[in-house]
Formats: C-alpha cells, sequence, structure tokens
C-alpha cells in the first residue's frame, strides 16, 4: 500500500454498496482516506453518509435488514479479516450527531474505554482523563467536577466529552458525524481548531452538514448525493469551481433543493 | 382593519367557558374514581387492624399454634412463608433476570424469539391451580423432592417468573439505544455494555418485579397446598426438603377447616400476612427511590 510519492493510505474503499432491504443507501462508493487528512464528506441529509460511518466500525451488524457489499481495507487489512471486531472498533473513535453522553460522570466517560481495554491502575487512569480532557478543549472547565454527571454539562460541553471519550480509546481514526448540529457556533469553532491539532495524529473522517466547515477543516471532501459518490477531490478544487459534476457546485453554493 | 370593533383577546369566550366546565367535570369524576379504588383497601386494612390488631403479640408471633390451632402463635406458618419465598426469589429471580437479558440485549428478532415470548405470556395466564397440579407432576413425583419447600417454592418461582421476565425486559428496553451504540462503538463487548451501562441504568425497573413477585409469592395458597404446605406442622423447617406450615394455608385452614376457632384468630393471621407484605414493598420500594435518586439520564 505504501507509495513513497503519495501519502499512505489508511482506509481504501472499493466497490462500497449498502441497502436496507430493498432500498439502496449507497451505491458502489470508491474513494481512498489518507493518513493524517481530514476527509470530509458533504451532502443533504438521507444521502448515506451515516450509513457509510457505519460500515466503517462494523456498526452495520447491529442494523437488523442492512447489507453491506463491497471491500473495505483498514490499516492494511481488509474488514473481513480483521477478526476481532472489538479491536477494530477500538480503534476507531466515533461522535455522534447529539452528543450521546453515557449516564457515568465526566470521569468515568473518559476512563471507560481504557477500563474496558483493561487499565485498572487509578493514577495511569488519571492520567488519560486529564490529557483526554484536555485535548477536546474541556479540561479547564470540568476539572473541579470530574464526578459529577456527563449530562449535566451543556450540549456544547457533552459534544467536547463525546470527543475526549473517542480520544481515550487512543484511536487511528476518527469518524465525526454533523458533530455541531447541536453545537454552538463558538464550541463548533473550539472543535474545529481541535480537529485541526488532531489531524497530526490520527486520520479523521468528517462528515458535515456544513458546507463551510468542510471548506475550513477538509484536506479532500466527497460529495454524497441520494446514495452516489457523485464527486470526490481536493477540498481547494471543489471550492474553486473545479469540479466535475455540475450538481457538486449547485450544492456547495447552496443552489439546492 | 381599523374600523373593527375592538376585541379583548384575553376575555374569555363562550368557548373557553365550556371548555373549563367540561374539564372540571372530568377532573372530578376521575378523582372519584380514583377514591372508589382506595376504598376497599381502606376498609380490609381497616377491618384487619380492628379485628386482628388486638391478636397481635409477641406470644402469637413467636409461639406455636396449640389446642387444635385454636390458640397459641403462627410461628411455624410465618418462618415457612419466609422460607417458601426465599427460595422461590433464589430461583426465579436469577433466571427471570438472566431470561430478560437474553430477550433484550441478545435475542434477534425471529420465530424462536416470538416462540418464547408467546410462551411468557401463556405462562402469565395459566391459572395458579394449574400451577398447582403441574408443581405434584414435575418436582414433587418426578424429580422425586417429595412434598418439600424446594417443590413448592419452585412452583411458585415459575408461577411468578413471566411478571420478572417482563418487567426486568421493559426496564431493559427503557435504557436507550444510544447508549449502547455508543459504548458497542468503542469496542465494547455486548457483556461488557450490559454490565457497565444496562444494568446499572434498570435496576430499579428491574427490582419493582421483584416487589410484584414477593407479594403475589408470599400471598398464593393453591401451588403450595399440594407441593409443600403443611396443614398442622409445630416444628421449624431444617432444610428445603422440609415441609413446612404457611401463613397463606394456615390463614385458609383457621377460617374454613377448623371448628372453634376464636373470631379474631384468622385476622390475625391475615393482619400478620398483609403486614409483611407491606413491609417488603416498603422496603423495596425505598431501596428503589434510593437507586431512582441516581439515576444518571
Ligand atoms: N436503520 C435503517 N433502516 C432502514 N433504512 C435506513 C436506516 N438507516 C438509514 N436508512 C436509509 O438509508 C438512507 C441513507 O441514510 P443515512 O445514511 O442516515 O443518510 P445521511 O446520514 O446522509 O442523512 C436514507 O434513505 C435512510 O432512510
Ligand atoms: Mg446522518
Amino acid at each position: 500500500m505504501v507509495n513513497t510519492n503519495k501519502p499512505s493510505v489508511k482506509l481504501k474503499v472499493s466497490n462500497l454498496s449498502i441497502n436496507y432491504g430493498e432500498a439502496s443507501a449507497l451505491r458502489d462508493v470508491n474513494l481512498d482516506v489518507y493518513e493524517n487528512e481530514i476527509f470530509g464528506i458533504i451532502g443533504p441529509a438521507n444521502s448515506g453518509k451515516t450509513s457509510f460511518l457505519k460500515t466503517i466500525n462494523r456498526m452495520d451488524i447491529f442494523t437488523p435488514g442492512m447489507k453491506v457489499v463491497g471491500d473495505i481495507i483498514f490499516n492494511g487489512t481488509s474488514l473481513d479479516q480483521w477478526r476481532n471486531v472489538y479491536a477494530l472498533r477500538s480503534r476507531i473513535g466515533v461522535v455522534f450527531p447529539l452528543p450521546v453522553g453515557l449516564p457515568l460522570t465526566i470521569y468515568e466517560n473518559v476512563a471507560l474505554a481504557p477500563r474496558l481495554a483493561g487499565v485498572k491502575n487509578r493514577t495511569e487512569l488519571d492520567i488519560i482523563v486529564e490529557r483526554c480532557l484536555t485535548r477536546a478543549a474541556l479540561w479547564d472547565e470540568v476539572k473541579d467536577r470530574l464526578d459529577s454527571l456527563g449530562s449535566m454539562l451543556s450540549g456544547g460541553q457533552q459534544q467536547r466529552l463525546t470527543i475526549a471519550r473517542a480520544l481515550s480509546q487512543e484511536p487511528d481514526l476518527l469518524m465525526l458525524d454533523e458533530f455541531s448540529i447541536a453545537v454552538d457556533p463558538v464550541t463548533t469553532m473550539r472543535i474545529e481548531d481541535v480537529l485541526k491539532e488532531l489531524k497530526h495524529e490520527m486520520t479523521i473522517i468528517l462528515v458535515t452538514n456544513l458546507v463551510q466547515q468542510a471548506y475550513r477543516l477538509a484536506d479532500r471532501t466527497a460529495f454524497f448525493l441520494m446514495g452516489d459518490c457523485v464527486e470526490m477531490g481536493n477540498t481547494e478544487d471543489l471550492f474553486s469551481g473545479n469540479v466535475q459534476d455540475e450538481r457538486t457546485r449547485d450544492y456547495i453554493e447552496g443552489r439546492f433543493g | 382593519m381599523s374600523n373593527s370593533p375592538e376585541i379583548n383577546i384575553f376575555a374569555e369566550s363562550e368557548l373557553n367557558i365550556s371548555n373549563k366546565k367540561t374539564e372540571g367535570l372530568f377532573r372530578i369524576l376521575y378523582m372519584m374514581m380514583t377514591w372508589l379504588l382506595i376504598l376497599p383497601v381502606a376498609t380490609i386494612l381497616a377491618i384487619l387492624v380492628y379485628k386482628g390488631g388486638p391478636m397481635i403479640s409477641f406470644e402469637f408471633l413467636f409461639s406455636n399454634p396449640i389446642k387444635g390451632m385454636t390458640a397459641g402463635g403462627i410461628f411455624p406458618a410465618l418462618i415457612g412463608t419466609v422460607w417458601l419465598v426465599s427460595v422461590a426469589l433464589l430461583f426465579s429471580v436469577p433466571l427471570g433476570v438472566a431470561a430478560a437479558i437474553y430477550l433484550s440485549e441478545y435475542a434477534k428478532d425471529n420465530w424462536f424469539t416470538r416462540m418464547i415470548n408467546l410462551a411468557i405470556i401463556n405462562l402469565a395466564g395459566v391459572p395458579s391451580i394449574v400451577h398447582a397440579l403441574f408443581g405434584v407432576g414435575a418436582f414433587v413425583l418426578f424429580f422425586g423432592f417429595g412434598t418439600s419447600i424446594l417443590a413448592a417454592s419452585l412452583t411458585l418461582g415459575i408461577m411468578t417468573l413471566p411478571v420478572v421476565i417482563v418487567s426486568s425486559y421493559e426496564s431493559l428496553q427503557a435504557v436507550p439505544m444510544a447508549f449502547r451504540e455508543a459504548c458497542w462503538s468503542m469496542g465494547a463487548t455486548r457483556w461488557q455494555t450490559i454490565r457497565r451501562i444496562v444494568l446499572p441504568n434498570s435496576v430499579s425497573g428491574i427490582l419493582t418485579g421483584v416487589i410484584l413477585e414477593v407479594s403475589r409469592t408470599t400471598g398464593e395458597t393453591a401451588p403450595i397446598m399440594f407441593t409443600g404446605a403443611a396443614f398442622f406442622l409445630p416444628y421449624l423447617p431444617e432444610s428445603v426438603f422440609d415441609q413446612t406450615m404457611a401463613l397463606s394455608l394456615h390463614l385458609f385452614v383457621v377460617s374454613t377447616q377448623v371448628p372453634h376457632v376464636p373470631e379474631g384468630l384468622p385476622y390475625g393471621v391475615a393482619l400478620v400476612l398483609i403486614g409483611m407484605v407491606l413491609t417488603m414493598n416498603a422496603a423495596s420500594i425505598a431501596f428503589r427511590t434510593y437507586l431512582r435518586g441516581r439515576k444518571k439520564w
């Protein structure tokens, strides 16, 4: 996979199609995500963006009727050959559209993944919790109340808590699904800054409903429309009007639907 | 329009007034129905306390029945009921909760699962006397436990299993799916998710099922009558293979089977029986409230 000229491929998706029963949600998607890039995915609702993310960490198996065909290679190994889906998932951090604060304290929310991975030592956990909360730009706001419930935080804080939780898995790949839907603009900006930093340590797939967010953050961007990957290319190109498909330009310029 | 007569938008219209009347009427109606519901319970309790209250004494609670059960106490029956209920709980709570966890967290929606659900519903509908006869056939005779606490408790346990399963299932389902998905997507197994997230957030509901079961188990007579409860046996049981007296059966016996029982005695037994149920319920509810207070979402 590693090529001297090209950046190395973190995730290679070939001929991916997703069906829910008879209904098709995604058709024949081919794309590569490179190491240490932010890969943006834009597109209107129901285009298959969330379904796409679900297949990458094999969450499709929890959705009855969801059928996936195609090949996904993550870290050089085909998903079919990842014997242990739990190990796969623990390499991939996920942030959902609405913050899902687990019914635990702030501390335990972040300590859960390490605990699941077998870390028991309290000082070790303390270090992980502080580091992850700091990197998610939340530490200063919560350091004095780590033992209060995660659900007591504001929406924006909860979303940063879920990012801290995702980071506590020490993921190679971070997938964010429309993270800013329930977050105020100021927090959105703070999280965007966090993502720019995180990119140096991991690969990020950013599904976003905000076209401008993809423009601000993504190195490359794919445009999903009604189950088709209509366009994929450097974000710069897409946003300077250098597109293969007119619909991409229309969507980016907000002339849609 | 400027020339239309000014309307006070805050004034009550005809419609508002009639709505208000209907509202008030239904309020009173529903309140009366609720009171009607309380009435029988209050009456029963009042009569029991009035007639049975004078019977209750240390001696009544802690001594054997004497003179053909027309005098003395109810100690063996009291202890017997505690045995029967405890062993039944030991059997049905782990089994019921495990079944509920399986159905809620593991089972796929297929014909097999639907069959299990159907079986549970039917089990809940089986009359207690049929359970009793099943208990005789299965536990007393087939498994050879004889008429014993074990046989009686297993019969009671099976009878109350559906309550435990259904109420546990429902409280497990009340935990939002998003929590599970978040947990799974971190690489947690199903069991890790159940242990760390689902169970801690559904214990209070599961306890409700147990409360219901306790109340029901304590009062049941038919299922234990032929399987392990004795008419008169003034000794305390030593193991689950002994027979025992039980409060519910004792109440039946002193009310209908024995001549020359003083009038207050059955009321006293009934009062103790109800007192036991209420005490256990109160304790469980208190515990549940405590757990609810720590609910985390
Ligand atoms: N669990 C499901 N069952 C059936 N259809 C689904 C399910 N989830 C998504 N879909 C359908 O798949 C299509 C893509 O949905 P989704 O991946 O959520 O799109 P997006 O995230 O871009 O809004 C939609 O038409 C949606 O109705
Ligand atoms: Mg979506």
